[in-house]
């Protein structure tokens, strides 16, 4: 990874952030379904980002989200969860060969079918870590895993919404 | 001892994931304790400024629903003014501590809220400086809100009443049977009376209010209509009440709060006598 792409991802890492603190924290479409948008900035880094790295990253982020959200530690379990899988995830669900090393996991550069397939499960483990954090001890398991359904699905339709917006095809991000 | 080495080094990503979720479950459950304190939250100043400002462009176009709901509080308060003035030749009574305002108020706005969650929290505009201090209670013009949680120089932090570990002494206004209201995390708008026992009538439509038993609330502010009456499943001695909330969660802006000036006397009293002080 050279300057050039570590500052556009710390770019668009900055702007998602800053959309999900101000725009989608009180969101939720029917009271279940939440966007966590910010996850798209930790799910197109590519896979040259190790695994350590990747997790103080998503641990910090969490964490300033929390702050702003008052659910001190439910985003930062869930995140820290979501980059540790992530690396892994990537590497079982790549094509025979693996992946461009380069190749950054965004809905452009691999297309729609694979995009979903990497994205869906982690989005829906993020979701069902920070859930159970939330709900515990209280409510079902049964409205924890719908909610953490159907927000995975707005997220997922979130990111892909944004990338179709906003992503250049070129060099992935503009 | 070199192989063992290698083999921590091998599983590093492993043990620092585990690490940091230890750290971060760790956050959570210092976070939950009703008592504990809270080290990071939105009562931060950075955050409670940021945080002021998306409500600062929020909340302008919701001026003037709240202007409304001050004046009509207003024209109530005016009204009971009213009543209540001395007329100049009356005697003046001493009044014991039984008719003594034992309460100060203070109003405050709303900079941030939640109800998505089952553990949802307030941020208000007013801390330490204006007097604001960890154990008021919050109410508004509908009902109660919440208790205030933790307190920085210009802002605080309160559970919502929407909060799974907020209990809030109650009664049932018609037959003054009294029990605890506590959120079951599940409909922002009801809440649940716990604690009444199965021979207690209570029906549908019957307003519940503040018991005035605990040193937060005085006694008869507004919680809301009981909804709902079944027997409990879990335990058939209790009935389970649903209350349907007075208080619109998804439209706050302005809230009072109130402390009990006696609040150190009755909780030392508390403590004393090795009682449960109960929120």
């Amino acid at each position: 990874m050279n300057i050039r792409n570590l500052f556009s991802y710390s770019f668009v890492i900055l702007i998602l952030g800053l959309v999900q603190i101000l725009f989608l924290k009180n969101l939720a479409l029917f009271g279940h379904a939440f966007g966590f948008l910010y996850l798209l900035g930790l799910l197109i880094l590519p896979n040259t980002l190790r695994t350590i790295p990747l997790m103080l990253l998503a641990f910090v982020l969490g964490f300033i989200l929390d702050v702003f959200f008052e659910t001190i530690g439910m985003h930062t379990a869930a995140a820290t969860l979501f980059a540790f899988l992530k690396p892994f995830w990537l590497k079982t669900a790549s094509p025979t060969g693996g992946f461009d090393e380069a190749e950054e996991p965004s809905l452009l550069q691999i297309g729609l079918g694979r995009y979903v397939s990497y994205a869906f499960p982690l989005l829906f483990v993020y979701s069902l870590a920070f859930f159970i954090a939330d709900q515990w001890g209280t409510g079902g398991f049964l409205g924890v895993l719908s909610k953490s359904f159907f927000s995975a699905v707005f997220t997922l339709l979130l990111t892909i919404l944004v990338q179709v917006l906003f992503f250049r095809r070129k060099r992935g991000i503009s | 001892m070199l192989r063992i080495l290698q083999f921590l080094y091998r599983v590093r990503a492993f043990l620092l994931f585990a690490f940091l979720e230890f750290l971060a479950i760790w956050m959570i459950v210092a976070n939950n304790s009703p008592q504990g304190a809270a080290f990071f939250n939105s009562s931060n100043e950075l955050v409670g400024s940021a945080l002021k400002k998306q409500a600062d462009v929020v909340q302008f176009f919701s001026l003037a629903d709240a202007n409304t709901a001050l004046v009509d509080e207003n024209a109530r308060l005016k009204q009971e003014l009213l009543g209540l003035q001395v007329k100049p030749d009356s005697m003046p009574l001493a009044i014991d501590s039984t008719l003594q305002a034992n309460f100060e108020l203070k109003g405050a706005r709303v900079v941030a809220n939640s109800l998505r969650f089952s553990q949802n929290y307030l941020t208000l505009y007013k801390g330490a400086k204006d007097g604001i201090k960890p154990g008021m209670g919050v109410f508004n013009s509908q009902g109660i809100v919440g208790r205030v949680k933790s307190v920085s120089e210009n802002y605080s932090v309160a559970f919502s009443v929407l909060n799974t570990s907020l209990l809030i002494s109650a009664k049932i206004k018609s037959s003054e049977v009294f029990g605890s209201v506590q959120w079951d995390g599940v409909n922002a708008s009801e809440v649940q009376l716990l604690y009444v026992p199965r021979h207690v009538k209570a029906s549908k439509g019957d307003t519940v209010i503040t018991s005035g038993f605990n040193a937060v609330f005085p006694e008869g502010l507004l919680i809301g209509q009981i909804s709902k009456v079944e027997v409990n499943k879990k335990d058939p001695n209790y009935l389970s009440i649903t209350i349907k909330l007075s208080t619109d969660f998804s439209k706050l802006n302005y809230v009072y709060l109130i402390e009990n000036t006696q609040f150190q006397e009755i909780d030392s009293l508390y403590r004393q006598s090795d009682l449960p002080n109960e929120y």
